[in-house]
């Protein structure tokens, strides 16, 4: 059997995996957070919560009703979307006027709304949900055995990641985001409805926090914390690419759960808090972040 | 007040509405607020005399020891740091375990407590004042997540359980804490002292210069000051003032736990803060013994659902209410003098 450093092969590249999926869920909620910032000013606290609902809406569907896990895969992200809907338009749209900390304090406060609701509902302990046949069982790469389901999260959000900078970057509604993120006052007199932009922002924003729900609950317990555990260090992922950048948070968010898997391999007990060390050192060299522009 | 926005809401205070009333006691209020202080303190003093439970008054005035440090911070320098729990919880459980493992005397524990707060500070404050606005609170609130991470898996602090049973020993190897009554005085006497010690950081020239750097950074710092250098102490005082806060914490409810140092407790602080009134000076006071009075009401009434009703206030305050019970009741104050 080979080893790299008295590790050997297939456990390491079983750990690079399993940390390229977690890269997935950083980088799909990156870009929901940099998607929502950028034209919002807001940091959406409540977007770990809308991914923890997310993956409730494809447990509670398979549980209830046997609602299988295409049809979740859909209306886990519209459902999520349309109550980013209704956040946006009965609560943020009042604060737009004020300090961006207020943003990141009210949705600090849905988040708190979400998680207690849910715990109250469902308890703390965790739910299993299990992966659709057609995706389970493993694929033998030759090095490696690679869990179907893994190599599909992987292989969604990497599509699901591309199709978001591609709209952006690329289409005339993209520009006409961009655009609004720089001027808004301008694109309005354009004739364009800049307010019924900002609510769709928030709610794609959000619809891509359910998706990534929806995609994890087969890979980890579906539990009322499973998105405050994970929003903390996707804000730490935010600040190390640069709040700014679409393809920042897609790139940090892999890179990152690929560094986090290493550490698993050679250091488990640095594993929690990798990705919190790399962003001080980032902030000591580069306070925009890796990929921001100017401070 | 000019609005010069600094790109990234560079030490922009939330509490600008409230400006003119920066400090209760520095306004035209002046004496019927120093009155309403001396009639809350005498409240405090006859308190546990006449049934009210001495455990709950304590647990609120550490917790207004740290929504005051806190208010320092994001009232008065306009930084709003997310991690203040890591030096709370931090602290509590430095202090409850040199008192409880090592039998030091409280008083020292309490004082290594604070030293391990402001060494936390150091670091974290260094790092994060790179940073502002709302990069600043996510910069704190990672930091702060890792620390309690290292906390909650260091040896000593006894992982899910915490640390339990903590005697509160003898203060300066005299007198005994163990009754409620000492202890009560006891925190009292803490709460008064930072209470005057902020009140005298707000009101020194060196108060001064951190309200101007919330008013306007760009500003101050071509006034020539050392801006980063103010924030760095500014986040030092107040993080070692946390840690007073949850070191006596710890030694009132005789337990020192992780709920303390979770990001939950940061975002507790802040509901404190912003319901009693930011950058009021009775805010923070006002806004602790709200929570905890809810929370207490609560626990027993609803049980888990107080969770909820925190959140459901907290996105009122935002909403609706920004500026709290002490602001309003201000702003109330102002339009009647106004009118007569």
């Amino acid at each position: 059997m080979t080893e790299i450093f008295g590790v050997p092969l297939p456990a390491l590249f079983g750990q690079l995996m399993l940390g390229l999926v977690n890269g997935s869920f950083y980088a799909m909620l990156s870009l929901g957070l940099a998607v929502i910032f950028g034209l919002l000013g807001v940091v959406n606290f409540a977007h770990g919560a809308l991914y923890m609902i997310g993956a409730y809406v494809a447990w509670y569907g398979m549980d209830r009703w046997g609602i299988n896990y295409w049809w979740a895969l859909l209306l886990g992200p519209l459902l999520v979307g349309i109550l980013g809907v209704v956040i946006e338009r009965l609560l943020l749209k009042r604060l737009y006027k004020l300090d961006p900390l207020y943003g990141l304090l009210l949705t600090f406060g849905l988040a708190l709304i979400f998680q207690g609701v849910f715990q109250q509902y469902y308890g703390s302990s965790g739910q299993s949900y299990s992966a659709p046949e057609q995706l389970s069982g493993a694929t033998n790469l030759g090095f490696m055995f690679l869990p179907n389901y893994r190599g599909w999260v992987v292989a969604v959000s990497l599509v699901v990641c591309f199709g978001t900078w591609f709209l952006i970057e690329r289409t005339q509604l993209g520009a006409l985001l961009r655009a609004g993120t720089e001027n808004p006052a301008l694109v309005q007199a354009f004739g364009v409805n800049v307010p019924l932009m900002v609510t769709l922002t928030y709610a794609g924003g959000a619809a891509l926090a359910g998706l990534a729900g929806v995609l994890a609950a087969p890979v980890i317990q579906v539990s009322p914390l499973m998105g405050s555990n994970l929003i903390i260090v996707v804000f730490a992922v935010v600040v190390i690419g640069g709040m700014g950048s679409i393809v920042g948070s897609i790139v940090t968010g892999l890179v990152l759960g690929l560094i986090e898997g290493l550490t698993k391999v050679f250091y488990p007990e640095a594993s929690g808090v990798v990705v919190f060390v790399i962003m001080a050192i980032v902030l000591m060299i580069r306070p925009a972040g890796l990929f921001g522009k100017g401070a | 007040m000019s609005d010069a926005r600094a790109p990234e809401g560079a030490g922009l205070a939330l509490g600008k509405a409230e400006d003119k009333s920066v400090s209760w006691l520095g306004t035209g209020t002046q004496r019927a607020s120093k009155l309403a202080w001396l009639v809350g303190l005498l409240v405090l003093v006859v308190a546990p005399f006449v049934g009210v439970y001495p455990i709950f008054v304590m647990t609120a005035l550490c917790f207004a020891i740290f929504a005051m440090a806190f208010n320092l911070l994001l009232g008065y320098t306009g930084l709003l740091s997310f991690g203040h729990a890591a030096f709370f919880g931090g602290a509590a459980y430095v202090t409850g375990w040199l008192v409880h493992e090592q039998h030091w005397s409280p008083e020292l524990g309490l004082l290594a407590g604070m030293g391990a707060a402001a060494a936390a500070g150091l670091v974290v404050g260094l790092i994060a004042i790179r940073r502002q606005g709302i990069y600043f609170a996510m910069v704190t609130l990672a930091l702060a997540q890792m620390l309690a991470y290292g906390f909650e898996h260091a040896s000593f602090t006894g992982g899910e359980d915490g640390i339990q049973g903590i005697q509160r020993g003898k203060l300066l190897g005299l007198l005994p804490l163990d009754g409620d009554i000492a202890l009560y005085f006891f925190v009292l006497a803490v709460f008064v002292a930072v209470f005057a010690l902020v009140l005298r950081i707000v009101h020194s020239p060196y108060g001064q210069v951190l309200k101007a750097i919330r008013e306007n950074e760009p500003r101050a710092i071509s006034l020539g000051y050392n801006v980063d250098r103010y924030k760095l102490l500014a986040f030092v005082l107040s993080a070692s003032l946390a840690g007073l806060g949850g070191g006596l914490k710890s030694l009132v409810l005789h337990l020192a736990t992780a709920q303390d140092i979770r990001w939950e407790q940061s975002g507790e602080v802040i509901l404190m803060t912003l319901l009693g009134g930011l950058g009021t000076f009775a805010g923070p006071v006002v806004g602790a013994f709200t929570v905890v009075g809810l929370q207490n009401l609560l626990s027993d009434k609803v049980g888990s659902w107080t969770g909820v009703i925190i959140g459901v206030i907290f996105v009122l305050c935002v909403v609706a209410f920004r500026k709290g019970i002490v602001g309003e009741l201000l702003a109330w104050h102002k339009r009647r003098s106004q009118k007569s």
